[in-house]
C-alpha cells in the first residue's frame, strides 16, 4: 500500500503544510481579533482619556487600567514567592531523600494536581480557604486569598519542572563531583543547581504567565473591587477577573475597553516569556 | 575564584547543616503539600459523595441547579469536548507529521510554527474565550452555541496536543525510518506503515491529555457555548459546560453549594478516569520503546 509514488507523496506534503499554516494562523487571528476589537475605545474614548482616567467607571467612560494591572502582578509574583521555596524543597526531597515509592506516589499526587480545573480550585478557595482568612481579618476576599490560592496552583508545575531539570543534568559532572569527594550537599550546591539554574528560570516564567492568566479561581477568592490594595487583606481585581465579570453585558466602548484589558493582559505575559528567555539564554551562556 | 560563587556555594563549610537544611526543607514542604491536599481533596469527597447519585448524573438541573441532575450538562460538555477533539486532533496531527518528515523540505516554515506554537501556549484562556466570542460567535455568525465553544477550545489545545503527538512520533527510532526509505516506501507509506502503528499509545495519550484539558476548562467556554442548562438539542444550541456549572453554582446561585459539591466531585472524578487511562498509555509507550527515548507526555507544563 502506498509504496513509493511522488504524486501522493507531494500531495501529503501540501495537507501537511496547510496544517502547519493554520496552526500559525490562529495566533495571527488571534492578534488581530483581540486588536481590532479594542480598537473602537481609542477612536471613541482617545488615548489621553484612557491613560489619564482616574477611576474604573466603564459606564460613564472612565476606564482606569492600573489598579487592576497591580492587582494581577501583585498575586502573581505574590504566588510565585510562596511557590518556590516550596517547589525547591519538594525537587530536593524527590531527588535525595526519599524512597522510590514515596516518590512515585508524590509525583502521581503532583501530576494530578497539575490537571484539576481551576474552578475546583477557586470552589475550594471559596468555602474552605476564604473563611479561614475571615477569622482574622475580613472580608477573607483579599489579595492574600489570591495569592495562596495561585501558590498552590503553580506549585505542582513548578516542582515537576524542576525535577525534570535534575534528572537532565549530565551525569558525568556529578560523577566527577563524586570523584573529587564531594558529598551530596556540596554536589547539590556546586554542581547540580548552576546546572539547572536555566530550567529554575523556564520554571518561574512559565509559573507567572500561568498565573497572569489564570481567570476562574481569581475571580472566586480576591474580592474583585477595583483598588490599590493598601495590606494583602483588601480585596483586588484582576485584568483577568475584570473580563469574565463584565463581559456578559458590556456594550460598545465597554466592550472594546475589556478587549484592550486581554490586549494587556498578552502584552504583560509577553514581558514575562521574554524576560524567561532571556534568563535561560543568560544561563546557557554561562555555561556554554 | 571563590568570591564569585553565590552565597549558598560559599556556605558549604559545615556539610551536617547544609543537609539538615536541605532535609528539613524537603520534609517541610512535603507536610505543606500533605495538608493542603488533604485540606483540597477531604471536603469535596465528602460533601460531594453525598450529592451523587445515578439519578443527579442523569436527571436536568430544576431551578438553576439547586435541585436536579447535571445529565443535560455532561451532554453539553461531551458535545463540545468532542468537537473540541475532532477539530484539534487532525489539525495538531498534521503538524507533529510536518515536524518529522518534512525537517528538510520545509525548515523556515517549522522553525515559524514553533515561536508561534511557543507562544500560543502561553496565551491566558480567558483571551482565548474573547477571541472565541469576536471571531467565532459574532464574525463567523456561530452565535453562543456549542460548536463555537469546542472550536474556541481547539485553538486553545492546539499547542499541548502537537507537542505531545511531536514526542510521540519521536519516540519510533530514525533507523526505522531508513529502512523503510531504502526499501522504498514512500513518505504516506512510512506514515501509515510504521509511524502510526508505532506510536499508536502516544497518540491516545495525546488526545486523553487534549481531553481532559478540555474538560477542565472555564474562561474559555464563558462567552462562547453560554449558559443554558437545557438539553441541548444541535450543535448550534448553546450549552453549559460541566466546569462553567460549578462555577455558575458557587458565584451566582445562593444555596447551590450541595449541588457544587457533587458536581465539582463529578468533574473530579472524570478527570481521574482520564488521568488512570492516560498513565496506562503512557506505560505501554515506555515498555515499547528504547529506555533512552525522552518522553514526558507534555506534563511538564
Amino acid at each position: 500500500m502506498f509504496l513509493s509514488s511522488s504524486l501522493v507523496d507531494r500531495i501529503f506534503g501540501w495537507i501537511v503544510r496547510g496544517a502547519g499554516w493554520l496552526s500559525v494562523s490562529i495566533l495571527g487571528l488571534i492578534t488581530w481579533f483581540v486588536a481590532w476589537e479594542s480598537l473602537p475605545l481609542f477612536q471613541k474614548v482617545g488615548w489621553r482619556e484612557v491613560f489619564g482616567a482616574k477611576a474604573w467607571y466603564p459606564l460613564e467612560g472612565a476606564f482606569q487600567y492600573g489598579p487592576m494591572v497591580l492587582g494581577s502582578v501583585l498575586s502573581a509574583f505574590g504566588a510565585v514567592m510562596i511557590a518556590v521555596p516550596i517547589a525547591f524543597g519538594l525537587s530536593l526531597g524527590l531527588h535525595f531523600f526519599w524512597s522510590r515509592a514515596l516518590v512515585g506516589v508524590i509525583r502521581q499526587i503532583l501530576g494530578l494536581l497539575v490537571g484539576l480545573p481551576s474552578v475546583v480550585y477557586g470552589f475550594w478557595g471559596l468555602v474552605t480557604l476564604v473563611p479561614w482568612i475571615n477569622q482574622w481579618q475580613s472580608p477573607g476576599t483579599s489579595l492574600l486569598a489570591a495569592i495562596l490560592l495561585l501558590g498552590g496552583m503553580i506549585l505542582p508545575t513548578m516542582t515537576l519542572m524542576l525535577d525534570q531539570s535534575y534528572a537532565r543534568i549530565d551525569r558525568s559532572a556529578v560523577l566527577a563531583a563524586h570523584a573529587l569527594g564531594l558529598d551530596m550537599p556540596r554536589t547539590f550546591a556546586c554542581v547540580v543547581l548552576p546546572h539547572t539554574r536555566p530550567a529554575l528560570g523556564a520554571a518561574i516564567s512559565i509559573s507567572l504567565g500561568r498565573a497572569l492568566g489564570e481567570t476562574m479561581a481569581v475571580i472566586m477568592v480576591a474580592g474583585n473591587i477595583v483598588q490599590v490594595p493598601s495590606t494583602v487583606f483588601d480585596p483586588v481585581r484582576t485584568l483577568t477577573a475584570n473580563i469574565a465579570l463584565e463581559m456578559a453585558y458590556a456594550m460598545d466602548q465597554h466592550k472594546a475597553a475589556l478587549f484592550f484589558g486581554a490586549f494587556l493582559l498578552v502584552v504583560l505575559n509577553s514581558l514575562v516569556m521574554v524576560g524567561g528567555w532571556l534568563t535561560r539564554r543568560a544561563g546557557e551562556g554561562v555555561h556554554a | 575564584m571563590l568570591e564569585r560563587l553565590p552565597v549558598l556555594q560559599r556556605w558549604v563549610g559545615d556539610t551536617r547543616l547544609l543537609t539538615g537544611v536541605y532535609w528539613g526543607l524537603a520534609w517541610g514542604s512535603l507536610g505543606l503539600l500533605g495538608y493542603w491536599v488533604m485540606q483540597l481533596g477531604l471536603p469535596i469527597f465528602r460533601e460531594g459523595w453525598v450529592g451523587i447519585s445515578w439519578g443527579f448524573l442523569a436527571e436536568e438541573p430544576l431551578r438553576s441547579g439547586r435541585a436536579g441532575g447535571i445529565g443535560s450538562i455532561l451532554l453539553a460538555t461531551a458535545w463540545i469536548v468532542g468537537i473540541c477533539l475532532m477539530t484539534a486532533l487532525p489539525l495538531s496531527l498534521g503538524t507533529a507529521i510536518l515536524f518529522r518528515q518534512f525537517q528538510r523540505e520545509a525548515p523556515r516554515l517549522i522553525v515559524l510554527i514553533r515561536h508561534c506554537l511557543d507562544v500560543l501556549a502561553g496565551v491566558p484562556s480567558i483571551v482565548f474565550g474573547l477571541f472565541g466570542y469576536a471571531f467565532f460567535c459574532q464574525f463567523m455568525g456561530l452565535g453562543f452555541s456549542i460548536l463555537a465553544g469546542g472550536l474556541t477550545l481547539a485553538c486553545m489545545i492546539l499547542p499541548v496536543m502537537i507537542r505531545v503527538l511531536e514526542e510521540s512520533l519521536a519516540a519510533v527510532p530514525l533507523a526505522y525510518e531508513w529502512g523503510a526509505v531504502s526499501l522504498g516506501l514512500s513518505r504516506v507509506g512510512i506514515l501509515l506503515n510504521l509511524l502510526l502503528p508505532r506510536a499508536l499509545p502516544g497518540l491516545i495519550g495525546a488526545i486523553i491529555i487534549g481531553l481532559g484539558r478540555a474538560f477542565a476548562e472555564t474562561a474559555a467556554l464563558l462567552f462562547t457555548s453560554g449558559y443554558v442548562d437545557r438539553w441541548p438539542q444541535s450543535v448550534m444550541d448553546s450549552g453549559r459546560a460541566l466546569s462553567v456549572h460549578v462555577y455558575d453554582l458557587t458565584m451566582n446561585v445562593p444555596g447551590g453549594e450541595r449541588s457544587a459539591y457533587a458536581s465539582a466531585l463529578a468533574l473530579v472524578l472524570t478527570l481521574l478516569i482520564i488521568n488512570t487511562i492516560a498513565l496506562a498509555c503512557l506505560h505501554i509507550l515506555q515498555r515499547r520503546t528504547p529506555a533512552n527515548a525522552a518522553l514526558s507526555l507534555g506534563r511538564s507544563r
